[in-house]
């Protein structure tokens, strides 16, 4: 998306009267419960910030309740995109905690007695895990390709913290020696479990697979059988109905088929056709097609993006291509496109009837009108070659401005 | 008369028998095939002179017919057929061999004139292809150039293909440059060559990123 759009899209979240409690987000850090939370009261993020770190200070409430609005609200759909502001802070009110808790330990208030560190760096572990989970998720839901090692090692970090933080916790209540003999029975039993249902989870894992694939292989197959339904059936059944006018089904034939493809070879991913030059004057050639029944044949070098000269030229190429499709007496029309780092230039070629530059016809002043003086408006030039009996060529020029 | 033989290799019934009934007495179609196996079978036993050969077919591609075929019959001519917009195919059959590329929506007196040109060892442009090559040596430009005799159009053979883009018929070209037709098929034939054996591999990485300048 484009950084305009973003803004747009930003803009209007913030101006409904009470947007919904969502996590993530712009400024998001954790999980993104503060900023959704913020934005959600309409309040300053900071400030939301600062209140679970105080609730966490005193007596751990802050941090249960930032997980449990972490599990229970749900993920805001859309562009994220986190200031750096924002991400300073995560630091300065980590410190903050720790400071206050470690005050709070010291002082001997709320009655806090557990060990504290191991409690800290269980959370930390908890946090790094869920984290995790949580874009996993995410990145389902966009279909992008995760970063799988990257993933492990949070993971791993994670769980290596949250183990950390347990043993330190058994070991400062002096448990440790208890807990190892259940630990071991547990070990034991979770790997009996495991060795037994181990086949089953796989299975269970490739079936998911199988089926998700099966899942968008049939979308895939509506979304192509709506296609061919709504432009291609009907197109057929159009030509049986016109199967006496050739002249009609060469049109529709030639209409349909550019259609397809343009559908078939469009990148989903790439500029929108419709603003570049290139996608412009195919435009216009489908017009002239379709308006005229005259097979327009494009070629084209390079690309860049329309803009409001280059609108000129599609137009005055239109005109070109017009002119030919009435008067050059031909089957079909030539139309070449290049840009090149200084020009653009569009060329609209037939090889019909052509007639004597000297003596227009009053009724083709739409080459001197439309084509030639529309281009020096525009800083361009256009030049017409044509002899009678020798065809018709018009050279659109225009220089590209530095951008 | 009897023109070249030549072999239609496309995976459509319908297609290969039209284009028989288009092409008539022009020329002396030996045979025709569906897909790449029975293809390079059927080209091995004929010898024709030239193979019409459809870009997308199952089993490799008209690419996997070329290399098949060139490695027991080099003396063998393809002309690459197709309703085939993607660059890349085009490029990736011409790299593999083949000495032209038309569109289906050719007629079969042009279809039947490019098949004698192809066997007569020239090379043949669509204005399509020869946009699809300009693209493909401008989009190499940040590739750095290893052979210029190979990596790099002269100026003249830009000038060629541009008029070829824009419809003009070797004859025309030919006029239009003040030179001979048989230059104009000399210059035709020099880009061929590079297309084919340029290494650098923007080439047919190329149309992977369109060239927005």
């Amino acid at each position: 998306m484009s950084p305009v759009a973003a803004a747009c899209e930003h803009r209007g979240v913030r101006t409904t009267p009470r947007p919904p409690f969502e996590r993530g987000g712009d400024g998001a850090i954790v999980a993104g419960v503060a900023s959704g939370l913020a934005r959600h009261l309409g309040i300053d993020t900071l400030k939301v910030r600062l209140a679970f770190a105080a609730l966490t200070i005193s007596g751990g409430a802050g941090i249960l309740l930032y997980g449990a609005f972490w599990l229970a609200v749900p993920r805001r759909i859309g562009d994220e995109t986190t200031a750096v502001t924002d991400r300073v802070q995560l630091p300065a009110i980590g410190a903050l905690v720790v400071g206050g808790l470690l005050l709070a330990h010291e002082i001997g208030i709320f009655g806090i007695d557990l060990g504290l560190w191991p409690v800290l760096v269980v959370a930390a572990g908890l946090g790094l895990v869920w984290r995790q989970a949580d874009e996993a998720s995410r990145a389902r839901w966009l279909g992008a390709v995760t970063d799988h090692r990257s993933q492990r090692l949070r993971i791993f970090g994670g769980a290596s913290l949250l183990v950390a933080g347990l043993v330190g916790f058994l070991a400062s209540n002096n448990e440790l020696q208890a807990a190892r003999d259940s630990l071991v029975a547990i070990v034991v039993v979770v790997a009996g479990l495991a060795l037994m249902l181990a086949p089953w989870g796989w299975q269970l894992v490739q079936d998911l697979g199988a089926e998700r694939r099966e899942r968008i292989r049939s979308q895939e197959r509506a979304e192509l059988a709506a296609h061919l339904h709504d432009s291609v059936l009907q197109t057929l059944a159009l030509i049986q109905r016109r199967a006496d006018a050739p002249g009609e089904v060469q049109r529709l034939a030639r209409s349909q088929e550019r259609a397809l493809r343009a559908w078939l070879y469009a990148r989903r991913d790439e500029m929108d056709p419709t603003r570049t030059l290139a996608g412009a004057v195919e435009a216009a050639a489908a017009d002239v097609e379709t308006d005229h029944g005259m097979p327009v044949e494009v070629v084209t070098v390079g690309d860049c993006p329309m803009d409001e000269r280059l609108e000129a030229v599609v137009r005055a190429a239109r005109e070109a291509m017009v002119n030919a499709a009435k008067f050059a007496d031909v089957d079909h029309v030539d139309v070449f496109m290049e840009v090149d780092e200084g020009d653009v230039t569009v060329f609209v070629r037939d090889t019909g009837v052509g007639f004597d530059l000297g003596s227009v016809p009053g009724d083709r002043r739409g080459i001197a009108d439309s084509v030639v003086g529309r281009m020096t408006r525009h800083g361009g030039s256009a030049i017409v070659r044509s002899a009678p009996g020798e065809g018709t060529e018009v050279e659109l020029r225009l220089t590209r401005v530095a951008s | 008369m009897t023109g070249p033989r030549v072999v239609i290799v496309d995976d459509h019934q319908m297609f290969r028998a039209g284009v028989r009934v288009e092409l008539g007495d022009a020329v002396e179609v030996v045979g025709d095939a569906a897909d790449v196996e029975s293809a390079v079978t059927l080209i091995r036993s004929t010898v024709p002179d030239v193979v019409l050969l459809d870009v997308h077919m199952p089993g490799g591609g008209g690419k996997a017919v070329i290399e098949a075929v060139a490695a027991t019959h080099p003396e063998v001519k393809f002309l690459a057929l197709s309703v085939s917009d993607a660059a890349e195919d085009v490029i990736s059959v011409i790299r593999a061999g083949a000495r032209g590329y038309v569109t289906k929506t050719i007629s079969g007196d042009e279809l039947a004139h490019a098949i004698r040109r192809v066997a007569d060892g020239d090379a043949v442009f669509s204005p399509r292809l020869a946009g699809f090559v300009l693209d493909a040596f401008a989009g190499a430009a940040g590739a750095p150039v290893v052979d210029p005799e190979l990596d790099l159009l002269t100026n003249r053979e830009r000038e060629v293909l541009r008029l070829i883009a824009r419809g003009y018929t070797y004859k025309e070209l030919a006029r239009r440059l003040e030179i001979s037709v048989k230059t104009v098929e000399t210059h035709v034939s020099a880009v061929l060559r590079k297309l084919q054996l340029s290494s650098r591999h923007e080439l047919t990485r190329w149309a992977t990123d369109r060239r927005l300048i």
